[in-house]
């Protein structure tokens, strides 16, 4: 009896030690996350998503991309961001110590550049000639119109209407960059519907088209291939943090609208069972109304945009719109391996509101002398709650994913102001 | 086990057309466009009007696969109140005055898994629907719906495009049953067309890897653009043209004009027309 059991702990020994009992092994090779994930798409887009992911998984074991990558990012980005001490908000709060993981700090001044570096360069290996994109409040167009004026390529950005409305700014942008901005007025006219519409570009122009996706969803192999492309802030922090402190951060939090800078940053930790990871949903103006973004708290299992996710939806199925202040979280679903992180409970998912999300926001501007995205003002308002209840010797590792300059219209809209 | 009385409705007919050598004339309606008693009047009257098959569209917001055609009458049939329990609801009232003509419903997946698969495979089946084509739902995925229609006996409809090659044809075609749906544009419905000579090329090639009946879609406007996809094929799918008829005789509110009705049908036999003049090639 005892000899049996010994026998079956040396096996899972074993298998700890192939890495088997890793949260860090997904998505299986049908791209799924548990039950999310995976390739919902047309028979005329099939193909090139299987395409797609042979010229991904070659990359992987190719040191000249990363090397190539690297050198952009180094170079053109200019990684790594730095890690800044928060400290007159941590005495602010006057709990633990508060670290700013400074992804605004990229060249376009978000997180998104990242992936995009990492997508242009495989759709150049692909000998792709035309890139297309999607984007919400402007922020990843920007950065695919960047890289796509970096090495010369026509780029379609797809916005729904209504946000090009909001977002005139990085409309502008996109523009001097060089791609056409196509307004999508079907269904809702926002983010989901200008993926829709990508799409259904894409299915049109297969043979020279790219889809540069923006955050860790869509049909396999994107939601794996832009995490990957974004654990440079994690790995970056984690490094930089055991150089700073010596040690791992308690708590790292980061916003998560489709999720790719939560993802970034969470996933070098997630096999590190003593960091608690938040990530932060918006709740716009709560969770028990109709106007939020909280796919985790108020969404249900279902398929849109390629993939098994959470997502806002009605009893019969029929998407529901999203809302939040910040555009950039402004989206019925989120990318699956958040939806398999939150169903396991690795990572807990918190909603804060678009009051609390402008308070934060104007804090941190006055206190830290840094402009935060909209959207990271959501965890820093969730880092008001938590950090005043944390002793002084704890640490909190904020991905501070964006600048918030594109978000001052909005920001002084609410709080009365007229520019 | 399997139930063969739905599916065999599929196969019947495509045997009977065989016989008569000719193709068939599969005519799309998305259901409560632009509400329940005008589709309805659409679907009682589409045999009669010369549909061989009939293929329902349940409406879903987010239709990526879709023109803006069908992404509007989407949009009106939800206005109207379209469920999948309603769709259901309008096959089984059909099948009360109709037993032969096959009914197939196309959609996306997402109202399908919230209303379960295995419960909406057992009410499809019971209302006398025939068949199911979910339009994101490669069969790389199919274990989601596959095995519950399979026990009903719908058959599952798959896509095959331009871009499925040789290598991967056989794979999608394996757990097809009742036809074959070319989608014959690489692009999305009711936007271009494919020529005669595409046809002519891509037929030949899926024949080589099947048997079953092949329809082809997106793309089939004209009665002579059915004519000449029916002698290359065995039937047309036309959707968006006659969505745009229907859409055309909507008042400026978006209601249903009392011609809306007849509109739609008179193009429907004239596609009918077309096609029964066509004699099957060999």
């Amino acid at each position: 009896m005892n000899k049996h059991f010994a026998l079956q702990e040396s096996g899972q020994a074993q298998v700890q030690a192939a890495g088997q009992n890793s949260l860090r092994q997904g998505p299986d090779d049908r791209g799924r996350f548990g039950i999310f994930g995976g390739r919902f798409v047309a028979e005329t887009l099939m193909p090139l998503i299987l395409q797609v992911e042979q010229a991904y998984d070659a990359t992987k074991t190719d040191p000249a991309f990363q090397v190539e990558l690297d050198g952009y990012l180094k170079n053109y980005v200019g990684r790594p961001s730095s890690l800044w001490f928060a400290e007159r908000l941590t005495a602010h709060f006057g709990g633990a110590k508060i670290y700013f993981k400074r992804e605004d700090l990229n060249h376009t001044g978000a997180h998104k550049i990242n992936s995009c570096m990492g997508q242009i360069l495989l759709a150049r290996r692909m000998g792709k000639t035309r890139i297309i994109a999607e984007t919400g409040a402007g922020q990843h167009g920007v950065a695919t119109a960047t890289v796509c004026a970096l090495f010369g390529l026509p780029c379609t950005i797809y916005m729904g209407a209504t946000d090009v409305e909001r977002q005139k700014p990085n409309v502008f942008r996109m523009k001097l960059l060089g791609a056409e901005v196509r307004p999508v007025t079907a269904g809702s006219a926002t983010l989901k519907d200008a993926m829709n519409e990508a799409m259904r570009d894409w299915v049109a122009n297969v043979d020279d088209t790219y889809y540069l996706i923006g955050t860790a969803a869509g049909p396999h192999p994107y939601p794996e291939m832009v995490r990957n492309f974004q654990c440079v802030i994690g790995n970056e922090a984690k490094a930089q943090l055991l150089e700073a402190e010596g040690r791992l951060p308690d708590v790292a939090i980061a916003s998560v609208g489709g999720g790719s800078n939560a993802i970034g940053l969470f996933h070098p930790f997630l096999d590190d069972a003593s960091v608690r990871l938040i990530g932060v949903e918006a709740a716009g103006h709560g969770i028990d109304t109709d106007k939020h973004a909280a796919s985790l708290a108020r969404g249900k299992p279902g398929v849109l945009h390629g993939n098994m996710t959470y997502l806002l939806q009605d009893a019969d199925g029929q998407i529901q719109e999203a809302h939040s202040i910040s555009a950039g979280l402004d989206y019925p679903g989120i990318g699956p391996e958040h939806s398999w992180l939150h169903d396991t409970g690795r990572v807990e998912y918190v909603p804060i509101g678009d009051d609390e999300a402008l308070e934060a926001f104007q804090l941190c501007c006055r206190v830290e002398g840094i402009i935060p995205a909209l959207e990271c003002a959501h965890a820093l308002a969730h880092i008001a709650k938590i950090a005043p209840t944390m002793g002084p010797d704890q640490i909190i590792l904020l991905n501070l994913s964006g600048r918030g300059d594109k978000d001052i219209f909005t920001v002084a809209a609410h709080i009365g102001q007229t520019l | 086990m399997t139930r063969t009385g739905a599916a065999s409705r599929i196969a019947a007919r495509f045997a009977a057309l065989r016989r008569e050598g000719r193709g068939a004339l599969i005519p799309f309606l998305e259901a409560f466009d632009p509400d329940l008693e005008t589709s309805t009047a659409i679907l009682h009257g589409m045999p009669a009007a010369g549909a061989d098959l009939i293929e329902i569209g349940m409406p879903f917001t987010d239709p990526m696969a879709d023109g803006p055609i069908i992404q509007l009458a989407g949009q009106r049939g939800l206005k109207a109140g379209a469920t999948l329990a309603g769709t259901l609801a309008m096959v089984r009232h059909f099948r009360e005055t109709d037993d032969a003509t096959p009914v197939i419903l196309m959609g996306y997946l997402n109202p399908i898994v919230a209303y379960g698969p295995e419960r909406f495979c057992t009410d499809a089946a019971a209302a006398g629907v025939d068949g199911l084509i979910a339009v994101d739902l490669p069969p790389e995925e199919a274990d989601m719906l596959a095995p519950f229609a399979a026990v009903q006996g719908l058959d599952i409809i798959r896509l095959i495009a331009p871009t499925t090659d040789d290598a991967r044809l056989p794979y999608v075609l394996e757990g097809s049953s009742g036809f074959i749906y070319y989608v014959s544009i690489t692009g999305i419905t009711g936007t271009r067309s494919a020529s005669g000579a595409d046809l002519a090329a891509a037929i030949p090639r899926l024949r080589r890897f099947s048997d079953l009946p092949i329809a082809i879609g997106f793309g089939v406007r004209t009665p002579s653009q059915a004519a000449e996809a029916t002698s290359i094929g065995d039937a047309a799918v036309v959707a968006s043209a006659l969505i745009d008829t229907l859409a055309k005789s909507l008042d400026e509110h978006g209601r249903a004009t009392p011609e809306t009705a007849g509109l739609v049908l008179d193009q429907v036999r004239s596609l009918a027309a077309a096609v029964r003049g066509v004699r099957a090639a060999a």
